[in-house]
């Protein structure tokens, strides 16, 4: 029986869940741990988080152990689980001025107050195969004592304080647009519908949670050529922030409920992408879950990108904020794996139509 | 001077035009009273908006060719454009005799209603035949949109209406499925002209039609407008930089210089006693 | 899994709030036939693309004296069917039936049944693509405008070219029709063979596009109609001297399906759910659920 006429699809589709826990399992050892995967395959759980729009580091890692390891498809399990759960709050405005900094770097100056700090970051590792790796197992404790960093080093490495954004610089010099308080209700993605032309809220969401390698390709696009953007980094700072609620029975009091680790960019771009004309450096945004570095850059280049108009690719809004969702890129595309028998159907009748109609012609001819 | 005077005590006009503002930019209050024409600029010096067209009114009646003249920049192809509704105007008012017996603004009906002017009583025809045309479709197929924006759903009538509307433009009806955008530039500009005419339309608005073509061929793009006139009994606005086009076609001219009306009158009135220095450079400069 | 749904989830899945919004957007399509609204689609634990649309509007609709039938291509029994059953079998206490005299609510993904819905039934499309002007314009916001002055001309456009260079409209499936003379819709990948069941139906349509964020309705007795011109009538697909070689009818949709071993070409009804009932008045077989 081929697949698409699966009959006893019942016990076609549990056979086929068996299937995949038994390649999951069947070549292992021991069963992976979910919390060895939360505290040691860092960076894609971050990523995870962020595409799949929900902090919670557990639950990611859950979702990498069940997907095998696809980001695309934990992301998923991540959005569809996020999907059902009541709004109870929103935060309060949170402020990354006030973020607890573990890296931060400024392309756009030598020294920044307060200083370049590096934090954890391959940037300058040589790329060589590491087959120690191999060996690296059992005691971490004893490890990290050999490495010399002892908790009091870290901790104060990440407890320096709060710095001053260097964009803040550029604005009390009057280089950059200052902001305006804007205290609209922003837009909520999960919560509305959404039409175009959108919002700057609505966009700086759909970018915070797309997709790493689609973004990074557009942003890419935008600085070979295909678009205006290509900005000089004035700061990206990885750092923990405090989430506040309101605290529910007194308006003007709020609740801590933890923090959240994130990665936010500003860039700065060339005053000639200024619509207003006014001779100042214009600003890009990025922000995203966890330690996720090219994927808030692209979005800072590709927010900017939006905010300017021309015919690339980047600046086209639809296009942008449409094809760049993890899993609706994901889902459409593999949805070619259904049955389509029926408009197949459909098309052969077309086309057994218009060759006739063709044979028609040839034989007048 | 058949054309012209005569004509203006006798009919309505089948287009007016009142007070015409188009502006790019904020605006401010010293903007509207400042006189452009006299700092010869149609930028306004406090707050930098640039005026395409101010308070620019006229008639336009029944089988008339009215030509715009002016350089780049002038306003020609904005006020044309306005018209269109390519772009949108600040202010004034713009009557179609045909339209709602011209009691309407047709600057402030619905879109929907915009669309049925552009489909039903207006034809326009631009300088670039890539915005007139849609290239990806036959040249046939392009004169059927029109049609089937009036309501014709039926393949043959539509056929036999392009071929004819083909045969006037002097295209072979055998190149009638074929892609436009794999003619010359002088078929393009006659296949928009075709497009144009589909429904009859009482008022035709030409860009700077013939920018570009080679002599010959612009030549023969001037002869066809001609015929389609005298033949069709349509309305037009001609737009060109360049007073031998305007010469040849033009009733009436109207000189524009940084978005305001300079000069305007019976064509050869003005080619022979230009009034306004400007006008006067230009005739001289043709001669 | 199954218990997992039950213990972790709200009764069909979706919070209360998500179904009382999904389900006013639904009146407001019924509301204007044809017209696409806009809707805050959720994330659903099947994938974008897989019947997310479709599945909202079920579990927004659905309550415990629902029966509910989901077929794929006319098929209870594909796998995706099963699995859009087995997720709301698991999340609520609805039974499901493959007859769908007997359903109250049915989901379909590129089919309608053979037997007409009655008025107390509903149909659920699973919509991949909503927007019939997307064929020719990609921009959502100049495809709203362009409904709104209702300027339909570039699919016309489209379907004259076709009938010029191949001497018919090449469209197969999710053919565009014009809903009650105001809005073209698509109406999902169905077959043109069950478009005339749409048109003054009993029952009502709701399409659901989980992706494109959209759900849009034909009510009952609506007109619809395919886009055609008046000498290019519009035409279903032809089984003119064919019959399902497994419950003998002559007057269904038909797939056309090749011999596992003999390579022989055959055909059998795509709505299997009428096809085993048929075979069963006619004693002929006694079906097992295998073929």
């Amino acid at each position: 029986m081929g697949y698409v006429a699966v009959t006893g699809g019942q016990r076609a589709i549990e056979k086929a869940n068996q299937l995949v826990d038994q390649y999951r399992l069947q070549d292992a050892e021991k069963a992976l741990e979910t919390n060895e995967i939360q505290s040691q395959l860092r960076l894609l759980i971050d990523r995870v988080m962020g595409e799949g729009g929900l902090y919670a580091p557990e639950y990611a890692a859950i979702a990498l152990k069940q997907a095998e390891g696809d980001p695309a498809e934990a992301a998923f399990l991540l959005r569809a689980y996020r999907s059902t759960l009541p709004r109870n709050y929103y935060s309060r405005l949170i402020e990354p001025g006030d973020m607890r900094v573990i890296r931060r770097i400024s392309s756009s100056f030598k020294d920044i107050p307060g200083g370049q700090m590096l934090g954890p970051t391959y940037d300058y590792t040589h790329r060589l195969l590491n087959f120690d790796m191999r060996n690296e197992k059992g005691a971490v404790k004893e490890f990290l004592e050999r490495l010399g960093l002892g908790e009091k080093e870290i901790e104060n490495a990440s407890s320096s304080g709060k710095f001053q954004k260097v964009i803040d610089l550029l604005r009390e010099q009057g280089l950059m647009a200052e902001r305006t308080s804007d205290d609209q209700i922003p837009f909520d993605i999960t919560r509305d519908k959404l039409n175009f032309p959108t919002t700057r809220s609505a966009r700086l969401q759909l970018l915070s949670r797309g997709e790493t390698g689609a973004m990074t390709a557009l942003a890419y696009s935008s600085m070979r050529g295909y678009g205006a953007v290509h900005p000089t980094i004035g700061e990206l700072r990885v750092g923990y922030l405090e989430v506040h609620i309101p605290y529910p029975l007194d308006d003007d009091d709020s609740i801590y409920i933890g923090e959240i680790l994130t990665t936010e960019v500003e860039t700065i771009n060339s005053f000639t992408q200024n619509d207003q004309d006014d001779v100042e450096f214009m600003l890009g945004y990025g922000m995203t879950f966890g330690q996720n570095e090219v994927k808030a850059i692209a979005m800072a280049i590709l927010e900017r990108s939006l905010e300017t108009s021309g015919s690339s690719p980047t600046q086209d809004e639809e296009f942008v904020l449409l094809h760049i969702d993890s899993v609706e890129a994901n889902g459409f595309v593999s949805h070619l794996k259904l049955p389509h028998y029926t408009t197949f159907q459909s098309m052969l009748d077309r086309i057994r139509t218009a060759q006739k109609e063709q044979e028609k012609i040839e034989v007048k001819s | 001077m058949e054309w012209g005077s005569v004509k203006d005590m006798e009919e309505n006009p089948i287009l007016s035009v009142r007070h015409l503002n188009k502006r790019y930019g904020k605006g401010c209050k010293h903007c509207e009273s400042f006189d452009m024409l006299d700092k010869e600029t149609n930028q306004c010096p406090h707050c930098g908006s640039v005026w395409a067209c101010k308070k620019v009114s006229f008639d336009l009646y029944e089988g008339e060719i009215i030509g715009i003249v002016g350089e780049s920049g002038s306003g020609k192809s904005s006020l044309v454009k306005s018209l269109y509704f390519d772009d949108d105007v600040l202010s004034g008012s713009a009557t179609i005799s045909k339209y709602k017996h011209g009691q309407r603004n047709i600057f402030q009906v619905s879109s929907q209603q915009k669309r049925y002017i552009r489909n039903h009583l207006m034809g326009m025809v631009y300088q670039n035949p890539w915005l007139g045309l849609k290239m990806s479709f036959s040249s046939g197929g392009n004169i059927a949109e029109k049609l089937i924006s009036a309501g014709t759903y039926h393949v043959g009538n539509i056929r036999d209406r392009a071929s004819q509307l083909l045969e006037h433009v002097e295209i072979p009806l055998s190149r009638m499925d074929e892609l436009p955008k794999n003619f010359s530039g002088g078929m393009q500009q006659r296949v928009q002209i075709s497009k144009a005419l589909a429904n009859n339309p009482p008022i035709l608005l030409l860009d700077e039609v013939t920018t570009g073509l080679d002599l010959s061929v612009q030549a023969r793009v001037l002869d066809l407008i001609r015929n389609i006139q005298r033949e069709f009994g349509v309305g037009m606005i001609v737009v060109s930089h360049d007073l031998g086009v305007i010469r040849m076609l033009a009733d009436r001219t109207m000189v524009m210089r940084y978005g305001s009306v300079v000069e305007e009158g019976l064509t050869d009135q003005i080619l022979e006693d230009p009034h306004h220095a400007y006008t006067q450079q230009l005739v001289h400069s043709l001669l | 899994m199954s218990f997992q749904v039950v213990r972790e989830y709200n009764y069909a899945f979706l919070d209360e709030g998500s179904k009382k919004e999904i389900r006013r957007t639904t009146l407001k399509a019924i509301a204007i036939p044809g017209c696409q609204v806009p809707f805050a689609s959720r994330e659903m634990p099947i994938g974008r693309g897989w019947g997310t649309g479709g599945l909202q509007l079920t579990l927004s609709l659905i309550g415990d004296n629902d029966r509910l039938k989901v077929i794929d291509q006319g098929n209870d029994d594909s796998v995706n069917a099963v699995s859009i059953k087995r997720l709301v079998e698991n999340c609520t206490n609805v039974a499901t039936t493959n007859q769908s005299e007997q359903a109250t609510l049915i989901q379909t993904r590129h089919r309608i049944p053979e037997i007409p819905l009655r008025k107390d039934q509903i149909l659920v499309f699973q919509v991949p693509l909503p927007e019939p002007l997307r064929r020719t314009e990609p921009k959502e916001e100049i495809t709203r405008r362009l409904h709104a002055e209702m300027e339909y001309s570039s699919i016309w456009l489209r379907l004259y070219e076709d009938i010029i260079k191949w001497g018919d409209i090449t469209i197969g499936a999710d053919y565009p029709c014009m809903v009650h003379q105001r809005y073209v819709f698509n109406p999902s990948p169905i077959p043109r063979y069950d478009l005339p069941k749409l048109h003054q139906a009993n029952g009502l349509y709701l399409f659901g596009a989980g992706r494109e964020k959209k759900i849009y309705a034909v009510p009952p007795y609506t007109d619809v109609v395919p886009l055609q011109f008046e000498d290019y009538p519009f035409q279903v697909e032809s089984f003119e001297g064919l019959m399902c070689h497994l419950c003998g009818s002559d007057s269904s949709f038909l797939d056309e399906v090749y011999d596992a071993d003999s390579g022989e070409k055959k055909y059998q009804c795509s709505d299997t759910g009428y096809c085993e009932a048929r075979q069963q008045e006619r004693g002929k077989v006694e079906w097992n659920g295998d073929l």
